[in-house]
């Protein structure tokens, strides 16, 4: 098992790497000088001056990334031009908000995903399994943000159920918190129990094909055990593993969730700084983002040698 | 046993007539080419089809709803909103194909070097792709819009930029198969220079996975100029485009819900059918499905 895990925690620094770098290659996509587009109305030469030299602007691009880079490893993600705080602050008082989003919609995701897969793959080629196939492949077709829109018609103006917008702290009032996330974290998990449908189907069709599957019919186990007890154990396993790498999808999906019912989490964070032009937000959320995927992406390579048994004597 | 007994392939049937049938065999996906080919017509015929002028502003027609004179009704300045269906199909469909063939023209000869040359070469590539690979797509998709600025243009180029690396991989994982294959060894053997053996021997025998992920590919393109749209980044207005509808209709959900309803499910239907393409394209291909 050591033989694959110390390859593949080598890779992860220099893909770290590179994920600073393309960060940091993305403010040279940017048209014009960061410095004026700073100093404002108030466009004096000197204070132009000021800031290119203050930024480091007037270095050398390499020169520019090691400085940059190396305020990085201190922690230091940069300074908000317009809301003129540290980039790591915004980031943690907004990062509670996205996971409490992420984790309900994970267990919805879960929820749905996981039974409906079995429940196809039981009855393969049949019309319970067409119907359920055929809604994990609209699931997979609906635009996140529309099916949010669509449920704020239905819940918010019509029925009147829900609130169309807005977000409580579970810690300040949990009724209000969860009547306030259940809509959008819905939403979210509605995209990820559709792929994660497909996963379990398919894995579960591999597992009952297999001879322990067999030799537990034959024992005279009744097929719900068999089926449960024997071939999802067994199915679980990739599909943990393919669950975990859906954190981009739920990441990316949490910036349009969060914009359609405005909630001020992470994916909220990026979109107001791209609309006020706040460059060194936008860098520090994808650069955590990407880090984070990159670390969970390890995470479940480990996960699936330590569950999978057949991988431990490697 | 009589020759009309084997097996298409083994009898030697042309491959595109092969993949033909077996992909006109599955109904699902026949369906989904129509709806594709349906809004194809649509693109291509809006100027003629559409009722009215998408951008044309009529103070005395605000939030309609849908009557006989405008079947989708008209939206927050009067404009007919089946007519601005219409022409968003052009800005949704033409970012679809665009963003994809920028991804697959940088993607797939990254990828197909990467497995041929292997070494050094496929290393540093590889691991190019895993650090855009650990960017989630919309994420860096929106960032590079971002500095870019926002335009469909842009969009388009951040969408084929965002979802490049999926190509490298696909090419490449697809040039060390077709490299296990004895007719490389032997053009290799005949002395064949290896840019020949590369273009004329492994590139053709990549092509067929690189068509099932572009068909796929352009279905999460469309979404992600809709959604690029919706935030902002994408379509400017008052030109149309599916996401910026939605946008505007975000605002007016209680007075005129129709707004949301119609570009929304153009996105779904065609998405759903450049999905069920790709999703038949794929069983086609694949000898095992049958």
């Amino acid at each position: 098992m050591n033989g694959r895990i110390g390859p593949r925690l080598a890779q992860v620094v220099p893909t770290l790497l590179l994920v600073s770098l393309l960060v940091f290659g993305l403010q040279q996509l940017m048209p014009g000088d960061p410095a004026l587009l700073l100093a404002g109305e108030d466009q004096d030469p000197a204070v132009v001056a000021e800031i290119r030299h203050q930024l480091l602007l007037d270095r050398s691009l390499p020169v520019q990334y090691l400085h940059w880079l190396g305020r990085l490893l201190h922690g230091d993600l940069g300074y908000s031009w317009r809301l003129h705080q540290p980039v790591a602050a915004l980031v943690t008082t907004k990062l509670p908000v996205t996971a409490q989003l992420a984790a309900m919609a994970f267990l919805i995701a879960v929820g749905i995903g996981v039974p409906l897969g079995v429940l196809a793959a039981t009855r393969k080629n049949r019309p319970l399994d067409y119907l359920v196939s055929g809604v994990g492949l609209a699931g997979l077709s609906t635009p996140t943000f529309w099916l949010g829109i669509m449920l704020i018609l239905l819940f918010s103006v019509q029925l009147g159920w829900l609130p169309p917008s807005g977000y409580v702290s579970l810690f300040d009032n949990w009724r209000q918190s969860l009547a306030t996330t259940i809509m959008p974290a819905f939403v979210l998990g509605a995209a990820i129990s559709a792929t994660l449908m497909r996963h379990t189907r398919s894995a579960m069709l591999g597992a009952l094909g297999q001879d322990y599957v067999r030799t537990a019919r034959a024992k005279g186990l009744g097929e719900v055990a068999v089926v449960l007890r024997h071939a999802l154990r067994n199915a679980l396993v990739p599909v943990v593993t393919l669950g975990a790498l859906e954190l981009g999808t739920l990441l990316s999906g949490a910036v349009l969730t969060e914009q359609v019912f405005s909630i001020p989490g992470f994916g909220k964070l990026i979109v107001d700084a791209v609309f006020n032009r706040d460059y060194p937000v936008v860098q520090g959320v994808v650069l955590v983002t990407a880090s984070a995927y990159v670390l969970l992406n390890l995470l479940a390579d480990l996960l699936y040698v330590l569950i999978n048994p057949r991988m431990r004597g490697l | 046993m009589s020759a009309s007994a084997l097996p298409e392939a083994v009898r030697g049937a042309r491959p595109g007539a092969l993949l033909f049938r077996r992909f006109a065999a599955r109904k699902a996906a026949v369906a989904g080419l129509v709806v594709v080919a349906l809004f194809v017509l649509l693109l291509v015929f809006a100027p003629l089809l559409a009722p009215y002028d998408p951008i044309a502003t009529s103070w005395s027609a605000i939030r309609q709803a849908p009557s006989w004179f405008h079947w989708m009704g008209t939206d927050e300045d009067g404009r007919d909103v089946l007519s601005r269906v219409l022409f968003g199909a052009r800005a949704s469909l033409l970012a679809g194909v665009i963003s994809v063939g920028i991804a697959a023209s940088a993607g797939v000869p990254l990828g197909l070097l990467a497995g041929f040359a292997g070494g050094a070469t496929d290393a540093v590539v590889g691991r190019l792709v895993d650090a855009m690979l650990a960017c989630p797509f919309l994420i860096l998709a929106i960032a590079l819009a971002a500095f870019l600025g926002p335009s469909l243009q842009n969009a388009m180029i951040a969408i084929g930029l965002a979802a490049m690396p999926v190509f490298a991989r696909v090419a490449r994982g697809a040039t060390l198969d077709t490299m296990t294959h004895d007719y490389v060894e032997a053009a290799r053997a005949l002395g064949n220079p290896p840019w020949r053996v590369m273009l004329r021997h492994v590139a053709p025998n990549i092509v067929p996975p690189v068509l099932v992920q572009a068909t796929l590919a352009i279905a999460s393109a469309i979404i992600a100029e809709a959604s690029l749209s919706f935030l902002g980044l994408g379509q400017q207005p008052p030109s149309p485009s599916w996401g910026s509808m939605l946008n505007s209709a975000q605002r007016f959900l209680t007075q005129a819900p129709w707004l949301a309803v119609f570009p929304g499910l153009s996105i779904f239907l065609v998405v759903m059918s450049f999905n069920l393409v790709g999703d038949g394209l794929r069983d086609a291909l694949d000898p095992r499905s049958d």
